[in-house]
């Protein structure tokens, strides 16, 4: 195990990505993400890498969709109004098969919204991050170690599949520091590049990257497949932490730091004799579905702890088909929830379904 | 141990430095840290402020909403933080710049004129770590052995007089009694 | 049997969809040609645009990535940095270059991304029908400007090469057309110094061929020769704009033409 070090949730997403061999990043500076294109601007060069700062999110998404396309592992990140910039691109690298990593430290939002810490990107990334059907490989962490971890995971992810993986993150996780341990990823088995536009060589018929179907017939047969292969990553890909869940009567859902704030809250509550747990997705997308169900099986009722007005409390809605109520206990606009409010949240619940 | 600590001031008195030297002491005596500070606006010359927290288990939530300890160094930090700390626990106050004392009789006040100490000792501009070297001494916060170690990781070694500078500061602060 | 004229390697055999008159035809064969000449078509990559173009990735037989619209100079950014070796092109119409990809193209330029552009300028938006593009001409009838263009309310077109030239990130920018047999040839002389600048390191590189669309001016493939003549040529003055190297050899202070 290396030595543990202190950083900052957004410059361990970068030397993560570095670790895991990107070597291209295309950025574009906004609060509270900034800190990764500063460090990925410090770190690239002595790595022979590459960082360049972008006219705009929509040119760097498509910077990194031309480093995808010549086979290498490229990275841009934003906050919320800039990823929304980067929503064509989110659609044309589904729509190309082309892997890239995606960074939202998200903020407040609509509009120029704010930079404090937020949940609201949670439909944008699970549901709508472009035109056209398709999904992105979403993953929350909820530490500085998982910034790490999750980001060498994103790489290979996004290469094995051909898609791209997004981090899903918010202001707290960007700017907070903890320890964390950077051991390098294993190299994993992943299959070559043999669609990457590299030049032909001469030596092949030329590879083209390209999400235009005329065909009608065609254009449903790319979907269908795409979605053979989404649902294969569903099965597969699906992860979850569950905290004191066993006997849980009461299921706090949460992930990224709402998933920290709900830990001291479920503590506060079992001290209060409330057997509550936590059951915290890892990816958004695929969502843990059948951790859900498992947990509907015995728990009695569900709050979702969110930092919007209540996105992924859909997603627990149909994990559990209904079949127990799903409250919501929420913050916006850059405010976090407490333990405090989560606490008598669950106390509302509690003396509710005794 | 499970202390919550909230330093506040403006930006530009080493507030989240002082913070950052305190995690580090702490991750080298193996505890559980964790560091979290205001960002935006506030850093180009208003109000800034950093959570830490320092304990033997893991950290929930890095927030520190009600601070055990809540060190201020300026006006406004204490009229808004004041309220917030939990009962029993400790003010540090730079009575220096704060002029008023704290109006809560449930907690321990601590007053020190960290920026007239920095000043008096050729230390002008470390008042934060004054303000934290009669902080780690009164809450015994960190192992003496640490700190330069700790020193170590947020002074750059070719900044060698800041170093000792930083040191001598919480030296200063430490062996403050008032 | 004596082979006295072949396809350019350099394209595949797929038929052009391109209308019956419409030049793109030429200056696909010209950029082929080229990079066979050059020998440069096993390690190019091109970049397709959205617009009559947005096929090229069936016709040329290099490797080749479909972009967004206008997003073309970002994405052969994007592979040019990833894959220096790679000789890069995008070929891009008025409406991907100039309007909905205005600020990709003026900072791949400002950077000096050691690409070529291709930027074929028909004054019009062909693919959708005839609309207004950035280039459309005052008073020139599109769907969109159906009196002429007014420029008291849809302002003025852009010259391209003109205002490319002032940047200092750019190598080359020359306009070419190819409404005759000698500006065809031009044009690809033009072409191969694009490519030999990208080939020498030099940085951005960019051609404009002024185009004909027949199909939406409304007039035949010979006449349609005429009007870019009659009309384009006087407002966007054919020649070269800027070649940092031939300038500098020329002492030549850029912009003093």
């Amino acid at each position: 195990m290396t030595e543990k070090v202190l950083m900052k949730g957004n410059e361990a997403i970068a030397e993560a990505a570095i670790q895991a061999g990107c070597r291209f990043f295309f950025g574009y500076p906004i609060t509270p993400q900034t800190e990764v294109a500063a460090y990925m601007a410090r770190r690239m060069p002595k790595v022979d890498g590459l960082y360049l700062q972008a006219e705009s999110e929509i040119a760097a998404i498509n910077m990194v969709i031309g480093a995808s396309a010549a086979g290498r592992r490229a990275m841009t990140s934003s906050s919320s109004p800039g990823i929304a910039l980067k929503s064509e691109g989110l659609s044309y690298l589904a729509g190309c098969d082309l892997p890239a990593v995606i960074i939202n430290i998200q903020r407040g939002g609509p509009g120029l919204g704010g930079i404090q810490p937020s949940q609201a990107d949670y439909f944008h990334a699970t549901r709508g991050a472009g035109h056209g059907d398709f999904h992105m490989i979403v993953l929350a962490p909820n530490s500085v170690q998982e910034m790490v971890d999750l980001t060498h995971a994103a790489f290979d992810l996004a290469d094995r599949y051909r898609m791209t993986a997004m981090i899903l993150a918010d202001g707290i996780l960007g700017q907070m520091m903890e320890p964390v341990s950077l051991s390098k990823p294993d190299a994993p088995d992943l299959p070559p590049k043999d669609w990457a536009t590299t030049g032909t060589g001469g030596a092949r018929p030329h590879n083209i990257i390209n999400s235009l179907f005329l065909q009608p017939e065609e254009l449903e047969r790319t979907n269908f497949k795409r979605y053979d292969l989404y649902a294969r990553i569903e099965t597969h890909e699906a992860r979850h932490e569950a905290f004191m869940l066993d006997d849980a009567e009461i299921v706090v859902a949460a992930y990224g730091a709402c998933a920290r704030i709900a830990k001291n809250a479920i503590l506060a509550a079992r001290s209060r004799g409330i057997r509550a747990g936590l059951l915290r997705p890892v990816t958004l997308w695929p969502f843990p579905k059948k951790a859900f169900a498992a947990a509907a099986d015995t728990a009695r009722a569900f709050v979702t702890v969110e930092m919007s007005m209540g996105q992924m409390i859909e997603d627990v809605e149909l994990a559990i088909r209904c079949r127990r109520p799903v409250a919501l206990c929420k913050r916006v606009g850059g405010m976090v929830p407490t333990p405090e409010e989560i606490l008598s949240k669950i106390e509302e619940i509690a003396g509710g379904v005794r | 141990m499970h202390e919550r600590i909230l330093i506040a001031g403006f930006g530009g008195q080493g507030i989240l430095f002082a913070g950052k030297f305190l995690v580090y002491a702490n991750l080298l005596a193996g505890k559980e840290v964790s560091w979290l500070p205001s960002y935006g606006p506030e850093m180009r010359g208003g109000t800034a402020n950093c959570s830490v927290i320092l304990s033997d288990t893991p950290i929930g939530s890095p927030i520190v909403d009600i601070p055990d300890i809540l060190v201020v160094m300026n006006l406004p930090s204490l009229d808004k933080f004041e309220g917030a700390t939990a009962p029993g626990g400790r003010i540090f106050v730079d009575s220096a710049l704060i002029t008023r004392r704290v109006a809560r009789a449930d907690v321990t006040s601590v007053y020190i004129p960290a920026t007239q100490l920095a000043d008096a000792n050729g230390l002008s501009g470390l008042a934060n770590m004054v303000m934290l070297g009669k902080v780690i001494a009164d809450c015994g916060l960190c192992r003496p052995e640490d700190l330069p170690a700790a020193m170590g990781k947020v002074v750059p070694e070719r900044k060698r007089a800041l170093f000792d500078k930083n040191i001598q500061a919480l030296q200063v602060g430490a062996a403050f009694f008032g | 049997m004596q082979t006295v004229f072949e396809r350019t390697p350099g394209l595949t055999d797929a038929i052009l969809h391109y209308c019956p008159g419409c030049t793109h035809g030429i200056i696909h064969r010209l950029v082929a040609e080229t990079l066979d000449e050059l020998d440069a078509t096993g390690r190019a990559v091109g970049i397709a645009p959205v617009g009559c173009a947005v096929m090229a990735y069936n016709y040329f037989s290099c490797d080749m990535v479909q972009a967004a619209h206008g997003r073309a100079p970002a994405v052969a950014t994007g592979l040019k940095r990833a894959r220096p070796d790679c000789v890069v092109f995008t070929y891009q119409g008025d409406g991907d270059l100039a309007a909905i990809g205005t600020a990709e193209t003026v900072h791949a330029a400002a950077r000096g991304e050691n690409i070529t552009v291709i930027f074929v300028n028909n004054a019009i938006y062909g693919m959708t029908g005839g609309q207004m593009a950035p280039t459309t001409i005052p008073g020139q009838v599109t769907q969109t400007s159906p009196y002429g263009r007014d420029t008291s309310v849809a302002g003025y077109p852009l010259r391209v090469c003109e205002f490319l030239a002032t940047v200092d990130g750019v190598a080359y920018a020359e306009r070419v057309s190819v409404d005759n047999v000698s500006h065809v040839r031009a044009a690809k002389k033009a072409i191969r110094r694009a490519f030999e600048t990208q080939l020498a390191g030099r940085g951005f590189s960019l051609v404009e061929v002024l185009s004909t669309c027949p199909t939406n001016w409304g007039l035949d493939p010979v006449r349609a020769l005429s009007w870019l003549r009659e009309n384009m040529i006087p407002y966007y003055p054919l020649g070269v704009y800027k070649d940092r190297e031939k300038d500098a050899a020329h002492g030549e202070v850029t912009g003093d033409a």
